[in-house]
């Protein structure tokens, strides 16, 4: 994409810029369609209706929110240490969006082709923590400390089983590169790693149980690095402390939520381009029917950002259907369940691929 | 040299989404074991039992009313059959009958708050929707009756206010057909989840000879498996003429008296409601509800003790009567200020996050602890 | 060992029926109406706002008396022998002036008690719900029609008549002596 930029352009700087906002603005607009999208699926589920009154079925809801948000007064409390608290939601912000640059949205439209893509997707997810920790401790204020330490917690706890499921994978494809693994996935859906991957013959077929079992352990993972239901601890409102950005208002409390569903986004990308052919269609390309080359990148942007959003419309339903887990019962369930479920499904698979 | 550790007192204020009501709450933790728990409580005492004595028995149904605001009916119930004793009247078999109805639809009501505003408090948000939902159908058909959804003051001394519209065995006939299939879907929603029995389970268990110690009654009784349910055991108006089973805690999901245990009590005796109201609709003979209204309530002196089974326990009236309009005074046993003090035995040796869901599975409504 | 595999197929298992659910009910149609463009089609007993015919009222007070938080007021002039106030719908006559009746809607509760007594039926509760105000002291109505200083008059004239009577009563107590 770059290349391309630079052809078209000739100017460094220019194609850069070009090449860092088009991510920037497909999240925004993602965000600003994910967010009117919970709220009409939460409303639903709930038998009611959601916003209704700005525009059509309220779809510019987001736009008034994000109006109000900004002409909120920014209060920082006193004896809060306003360096970390000003760049606390910056960086939560800065390591969702930094994920972006290595997952493919297209065959053309790459931010950096890089060798090591998985491994610097899972590494740079983790700067989030620093952010948390950051919010918490400059609010100076003892709930929220608790409410980040405990986050901090979770997210690094359960960065072990998608570390091991992403393992797992890369075990069986061979490679860490993003565009290469969606590349083995060829554009017919029989051929996508959840249903044993592009190679014909017994082990394909032996392999679809383990797989189905490590796309499920990595969603409930990456589910608990977002902070989602029913691993929302740290945003619980009726829960004792109120969590690690009780003490922001206004737009740095919006860089948290924006952050939020780009991390949503980020690591549904990273699920179905393992398991699900990424970027590829499941029924082969309208351009190559009908002989338009052309056509091919855009169709790929579609499909990416549809398994995007039925992902992401997957973690909406459970997050409407049940209930939150206590502190040490998450714990539990990360390192007493997961864990040796993830470890054993890496023997299976190691084994299978052998054969 | 031991290490000198303090206790933290944290402070689980007036103002909270979890506590039902304005309650404050005093935890002393020690890390994040719970050791004591203090209820502080008075932030709605509205002096009802001072109003009472200086209104005639009639004007005192409106108050009753606001005391245990989301069982209204039980309240106007329990009073009017307490003066109804003191003045030695007996009302005719269409309000008895009526009265029940009104009592049981009462009852599922209150249920459906408790158990949907539990779902919220361990953080689902759907199953709190659903219950509200059905709940709008057992407001509508009292407001068809008396005009009021929430505050009704329809039993009257002697009656009732109103005779019910002639729509009413109908619809309360398709509510309850409609009605059987949502708490099959509450129970798999809520009450089998996995995650929902991992924080309710095992969680604030009260054994049988603490809660009979600190006098509980109710669904926390029940759930600590004693079978009494003032219904049963000494009933009033005409209970005794129905066919109802009381559901106890039996440890299925965990221990006898667990917070799993007396939701589930909940859950159950809406189911019985149901049967209560089912044979009710059926019997209601014909008859004027306001015959036996007296003129003016001037009771004999004397004194009545009069209880009655609230949703959330025994709920009992004392009248001291002078022989006057006005009554000389009204005392409330209010099951929820009774219940709560047992909250301080429960939480000990849990965590924080448990307060919520035991404090939940007690079912306090602060106008009745606070009157 | 067995319990380990059970609490997992437990959990997966009632995770999955309740996303059942929920997906069911994302596609029933919403219980909810949209507000101040839609309305909820009250029943004929609801209790709502009070409403006072004053052509009806006698001025008996017994609706004042009846309610438990004095809500109502009501101030009454006795009417001169040869006047006539007229009949009221039920054909009671009217003696009473009725110089005061406010209803302060602050205090009111809601509670009907005060509709029954009413031996004319002139005072009952409509369904008006929505007359919030912004000053709480514009909700106090007043439903008597008479005015300031015809209320006044007519208590100068029945003053008037008593001094009459008293005058009368005393001169012919003198003339007896």
């Amino acid at each position: 994409m770059y290349q391309l930029l630079y052809n078209f352009t000739g100017d460094v700087i220019i194609s850069t810029i070009v090449v860092a906002l088009i991510p920037l603005t497909i999240i925004l607009i993602y965000a600003l369609f994910a967010i009117w999208l919970e709220r009409k699926v939460s409303a639903h589920m709930q038998d009611r209706l959601g916003p209704m009154r700005t525009g059509w079925h309220g779809w510019l809801q987001t736009i008034a929110d994000m109006i109000k948000m900004i002409q909120k007064e920014d209060t920082i409390a006193a004896e809060a240490d306003k360096k970390l608290f000003n760049i606390a939601p910056v960086l939560v912000f800065t390591g969702s969006f930094a994920a972006y640059a290595a997952i493919p949205f297209s065959s053309a439209l790459i931010g950096s082709e890089i060798e090591v893509g998985l491994f610097y997707i899972v590494a740079i997810s983790s700067l989030v923590v620093v952010g948390i920790l950051m919010a918490g401790w400059a609010s100076n204020n003892k709930y929220s400390l608790l409410g980040a330490m405990r986050s901090a917690a979770q997210i690094v706890s359960y960065e072990i089983p998608t570390a091991l499921v992403v393992l797992t994978m890369v075990m069986y494809t061979g490679t860490f590169s993003l565009t290469k693994i969606s590349e083995m996935q060829t554009p017919y859906f029989w051929n996508w790693n959840i249903l044993g991957g592009p190679e014909f013959g017994i082990t394909k077929f032996l392999l679809i149980p383990f797989m189905i079992v490590a796309a499920s352990i990595m969603f409930i993972s990456t589910l608990a690095e977002v902070n989602r239901t029913p691993f929302d601890i740290p945003e619980a409102e009726s829960e004792l402390v109120a969590g690690y950005f009780t003490e922001y208002s206004g737009m740095k409390w919006g860089m948290f939520m924006l952050a939020e569903y780009a991390n949503m986004l980020a690591v549904s990308a990273v699920v179905s381009i393992l398991f699900f052919g990424g970027y590829q269609s499941p029924f082969g390309y309208l351009g190559n029917l009908l002989n338009i080359k052309w056509l091919i990148p855009f169709e790929q942007i579609f499909w990416f950002l549809l398994k995007g959003l039925i992902l992401v419309f997957v973690q909406m339903w459970l997050r409407w259907t049940l209930p939150r887990l206590r502190v040490d019962q998450l714990m539990t369930v990360c390192w007493k369940y997961l864990i040796p479920y993830a470890v054993v499904n890496l023997i299976f698979v190691g084994i299978i691929s052998l054969l | 040299m031991a290490l000198k550790t303090e206790t933290m007192i944290l402070n689980m204020g007036p103002q909270h989404p979890s506590t039902h009501g304005v309650l404050r709450l005093e935890l002393e933790l020690e890390g994040e074991l719970i050791k004591n728990v203090k209820p502080h409580i008075g932030y709605l005492h509205r002096c009802f039992e001072k109003h009472a004595e200086a209104m005639t028995y009639p004007q005192v149904i409106p108050y009753t009313d606001r005391m245990d605001y989301l069982a209204s009916m039980y309240n106007n119930f329990g009073y009017v059959l307490a003066v109804e004793k003191l003045l030695g009247i007996q009302v005719p078999e269409r309000v008895e009958y009526i009265r029940v109805i009104m009592g049981e639809l009462q009852r599922i009501a209150s249920h459906l708050v408790a158990i949907g505003t539990y779902g919220l408090d361990i953080g689902a948000f759907t199953p709190f929707l659903y219950c509200f939902r059905d709940r709008e159908k057992i407001l509508s058909l009292f407001e068809m009756t008396c005009g009021a959804r929430l505050l009704y003051n329809y039993m009257w001394i002697g009656g009732l206010s109103h005779d019910i519209h002639p729509d009413f065995v109908r619809l309360t006939k398709e509510f309850i057909k409609s009605f059987r299939p949502t708490i099959d879907e509450l129970n798999y929603l809520l009450s089998y989840n996995k995650i929902f029995i991992e924080r309710t389970a095992n969680i604030g268990v009260l054994p049988l000879d603490t809660a009979i110690n600190y006098g509980v009654t109710g669904p926390v009784l029940r759930g600590s498996g004693l079978a009494f349910d003032l219904r049963k055991n000494e009933p009033y108006s005409i209970y005794d003429r129905f066919d109802f089973d009381i559901p106890v805690g039996k440890g299925l999901m965990g221990t006898v008296g667990d917070c799993w245990d007396r939701y589930y009590v909940r859950v159950q005796e809406m189911e019985q409601s149901l049967r209560i109201i089912e044979q009710a609709i059926d019997q209601i003979p014909e008859g004027d509800v306001q015959a036996a209204i007296p003129k003016r309530i001037k009771p004999p002196k004397g004194t009545v003790y009069f209880r009655v089974e609230n949703p959330r326990g025994e709920l009992g009236y004392f009248i001291i009567s002078d022989g006057s309009p006005n009554p000389f005074r009204v005392k409330v046993r209010a099951p929820s200020f009774v219940n709560l003090e047992v909250l301080g035995e429960l939480c000990k040796g849990h965590l924080v996050a448990d307060v919520v869901a035991i404090l939940g599975s007690i079912d306090i409504v602060l106008g009745e602890v606070d009157r | 060992m067995k319990e380990y595999l059970k609490n997992t197929w437990q959990a997966i298992y009632t995770v999955l029926v309740g996303m059942k659910i929920t997906f069911k009910h994302l596609f029933t149609p919403a219980v909810t109406i949209q507000y101040p463009d839609v309305k909820v089609p009250l029943p004929e007993r609801v209790r709502n706002r009070l409403y006072v015919n004053i052509d009806d009222c006698i001025g008996c007070d017994q609706c004042s008396r009846a309610c438990p938080v004095s809500c109502i007021d009501i101030e009454t002039v006795k009417a001169l022998p040869g006047e006539d106030l007229g009949v009221t719908s039920n054909g009671k006559k009217k003696a009473l002036w009725v110089t005061k009746f406010t209803i302060d809607f602050a205090k009111c509760c809601y509670c009907q008690l005060c509709v029954f007594p009413c031996p004319t039926d002139c005072i009952f509760m409509t369904n008006v719900y929505e007359f919030s105000e912004y000053d709480r002291r514009n909700l106090i109505y007043n439903f008597s029609n008479l005015t300031e200083e015809e209320a006044a008059e007519k208590k100068a004239n029945y003053e008037k008549f008593l001094a009459e009577k008293e005058a009368q009563k005393a001169a012919a107590s003198k003339t007896k002596e």
